[in-house]
């Protein structure tokens, strides 16, 4: 643990509890939660049939971590990134054209420990290409610059044959097998998911409290101070894409195993909203909000056909239902759920605190 | 003293800043016109004027926020006008702001380690602080030197005001600083606070040199040993303190009628 952090736990010696309880609220694992999630996860193949274990929780954190890259720019760079789904399917589709596939034409045939590096330096690369073109822009036109980058390779996908074999895609991807282990088995891939979420959101936690991430957070405050301490600002948010399009390509990475196929219909435009949807309903202000947004769109996305059905309603309505949501979480809270569960806890806190009080007193 | 007065008007070579001609438009508003100022490495100079002076306007000329219309700005002898902020930064100069621009979510160790960080070349780690670490120290010190240790670990919005004016001087203090802008560093500080600010200025290494704006004349010509008026965006007159003080034109423009 940091010196930074260390200080700041030790903040105020003379504290009543009730105040040290809220100065802890500030770490990361503050409550049982956490763990229990932790072990949840961790322990998910006993508990959930397969279904379950890849459809819905696999899905979940292949499109938290996708959100998760957003939250990184969004929530400490203050850069709104329309094009995350965008390099997660780039790097899908270079998974594509390097490796193995139903494609002959096209498909390379690489083994995937050379395809999947080259598709994670050849994603990293492009997105970081696409954010140097959008840190020249502040607010409303970084993310118009890069929704038409997403747009724009929506539509060479659609029209390229050579390389993206256009609207029809690239099918039967092949998956990785070693040491004896099909690891897009159901189990083995879920583990595998599991492992590169975990990775990424711990990644992201420790650079926030890095010089990198604490820089970063400044850039977004005050970026004209920022240049008057010595920041190349602009290089700072670039740098910012770069990692954050590395975490995207590893999800698209595992995207691409999951559907073992990909079209311009995953990286549609329709799409890459959603991921911003996804960052703003779980909370763009810690890295777990991205999981916890991707948690209820799955959710909705997976059970809201039926439910709607059940009630008489057109299953096909399932995004008014998100729609919904949105506008629900986005009204209650501008920090999304985990706004709404900090805000939370802060009250039972108060309430507890208050209730011993009162006790110590009678 | 009439060495001062020397050294004041030698103009040229081994100078520290170095402004010549420097005019900056607003579109047909010319907030600069035409400065020529000269500082020597170490010297201490307030810049006075009243408002719309042009001093801000300066000072952003020589970070760079503003490149000017026309002219030139040397530091140390190398040519800066175009450069871009930080690479005027990343060469020793420094400045405050009249209103404090600080990172009000972030801790004031936090604050004080990224100025650290900004002119370090630990700029783009992604690995935390080490209590070892060189900046952490250097860090500490620059928070001590400030006097705000007390307070170290408090997000910097539950500061009071002065509080956040001595933090403004500990950014500008972090690194080799070799020349600082000072704006206003005095403004709402309180009598007490004021002479902990003199003594922070006046207990600078003396090789630092720097400008400041200042209102307050007691603050400011206990704490340099040069002047510069300006008025509309020129400079007006040049002198030592005393000379400034009591020049009836001054007195006329500045310190007695129109001072608002």
């Amino acid at each position: 643990m940091s010196l930074i952090q260390e200080a700041r736990l030790h903040a105020k010696p003379p504290a009543t509890a009730a105040q040290r309880r809220a100065a802890i609220a500030w770490m990361e694992f503050d409550s049982p939660a956490p763990p229990l999630v932790a072990v949840l996860l961790l322990i998910m193949p006993l508990i959930a049939n397969s279904f379950f274990l890849i459809e819905i929780f696999g899905t979940t954190l292949i499109l938290g971590t996708i959100a998760l890259s957003l939250m990184l720019l969004a929530g400490y760079g203050g850069m709104v990134s329309l094009m995350q789904l965008t390099v997660a399917g780039f790097a899908g589709y270079m998974v594509a054209v390097f490796g193995v596939s139903g494609s002959a034409n096209i498909s390379l045939g690489w083994p995937w420990w050379l395809a999947v590096p080259m598709a994670l330096a050849l994603a990293t690369a492009f997105g970081t290409f696409g954010g140097a073109l959008a840190v020249r822009t502040e607010g409303i036109y970084t993310i118009m610059i890069t929704l038409a980058i997403g747009a724009a390779f929506y539509y060479f996908t659609n029209q390229n044959w050579a390389i993206f074999n256009g609207h029809t895609g690239i099918n039967t991807i092949a998956t990785p097998h070693f040491w004896g282990v099909d690891w897009r088995s159901d189990i083995a891939f879920y583990y595998v998911i599991l492992a590169t979420a975990a990775l990424c959101y711990f990644a992201v936690l420790y650079i926030s409290r890095a010089p990198f991430g604490l820089a970063l957070q400044g850039v977004r405050d005050n970026p004209r101070r920022m240049a008057a301490l010595g920041f190349n600002v602009n290089a700072h948010r670039v740098a910012a894409y770069a990692i954050a399009s590395f975490i995207a390509a590893l999800a698209g990475v595992l995207q691409v195993w999951n559907y073992r196929q990909i079209s311009p219909g995953s990286i549609g435009v329709e799409r890459c909203i959603d991921i911003l949807i996804i960052a703003v309903v779980g909370g763009i202000s810690r890295p777990v909000g991205p999981f916890v947004g991707a948690f209820i769109f799955v959710i909705l996305r997976t059970f809201a056909l039926d439910f709607l059905v059940k009630v008489g309603l057109d299953g096909n309505r399932f995004r008014l239902l998100i729609g919904i949501g949105f506008l629900v979480i986005v009204f209650w809270s501008s920090d999304g759920v985990i706004g709404l569960w900090e805000r939370w806890r802060r009250r039972a806190v108060r309430t507890e605190s208050r209730a011993r009080g009162g006790s110590g007193h009678g | 003293m009439d060495s001062v007065a020397r050294r004041i008007s030698a103009v040229g070579a081994g100078a520290a800043l170095e402004l010549r001609g420097v005019t900056r438009m607003f579109g047909a508003l010319a907030a600069l016109t035409d400065v020529t100022i000269t500082v020597r490495p170490g010297e201490r100079r307030a810049v006075l004027g009243s408002n719309g002076a042009g001093k801000t306007t300066l000072f952003n000329c020589v970070t760079g926020d503003f490149l000017p219309s026309s002219g030139t700005i040397r530091f140390f002898g190398e040519d800066i006008t175009h450069f871009p902020p930080y690479e005027r930064i990343r060469r020793g100069l420094r400045r405050t702001y009249q209103i404090s621009a600080l990172f009000p979510g972030l801790t004031v160790q936090d604050n004080v380690y990224l100025a650290c960080c900004g002119v370090s070349r630990g700029r783009f780690s992604l690995l935390r602080a080490r209590p070892d670490d060189a900046l952490m120290h250097s860090t500490d010190l620059l928070i001590g030197a400030v006097h705000l240790t007390a307070v170290k670990a408090r997000r910097v919005s539950e500061l009071a005001h002065g509080q956040q004016r001595q933090l403004e001087i500990a950014l500008a203090l972090a690194g080799a600083p070799r020349f600082i802008l000072f704006d206003e560093p005095a403004a709402g500080l309180s009598p007490a606070e004021r002479r902990e600010l003199i003594e922070i200025l006046t207990s600078l290494p003396s090789h630092i040199g720097y400008i400041i704006i200042e209102h307050d004349m007691d603050v400011a010509l206990r704490v340099v040993e040069s002047v510069t008026m300006m008025h509309n965006g020129r400079v007006f007159k040049e002198g030592l303190p005393q000379e400034i003080e009591s020049d009836p034109e001054v007195q006329e423009l500045y310190l007695g009628g129109g001072h608002d």
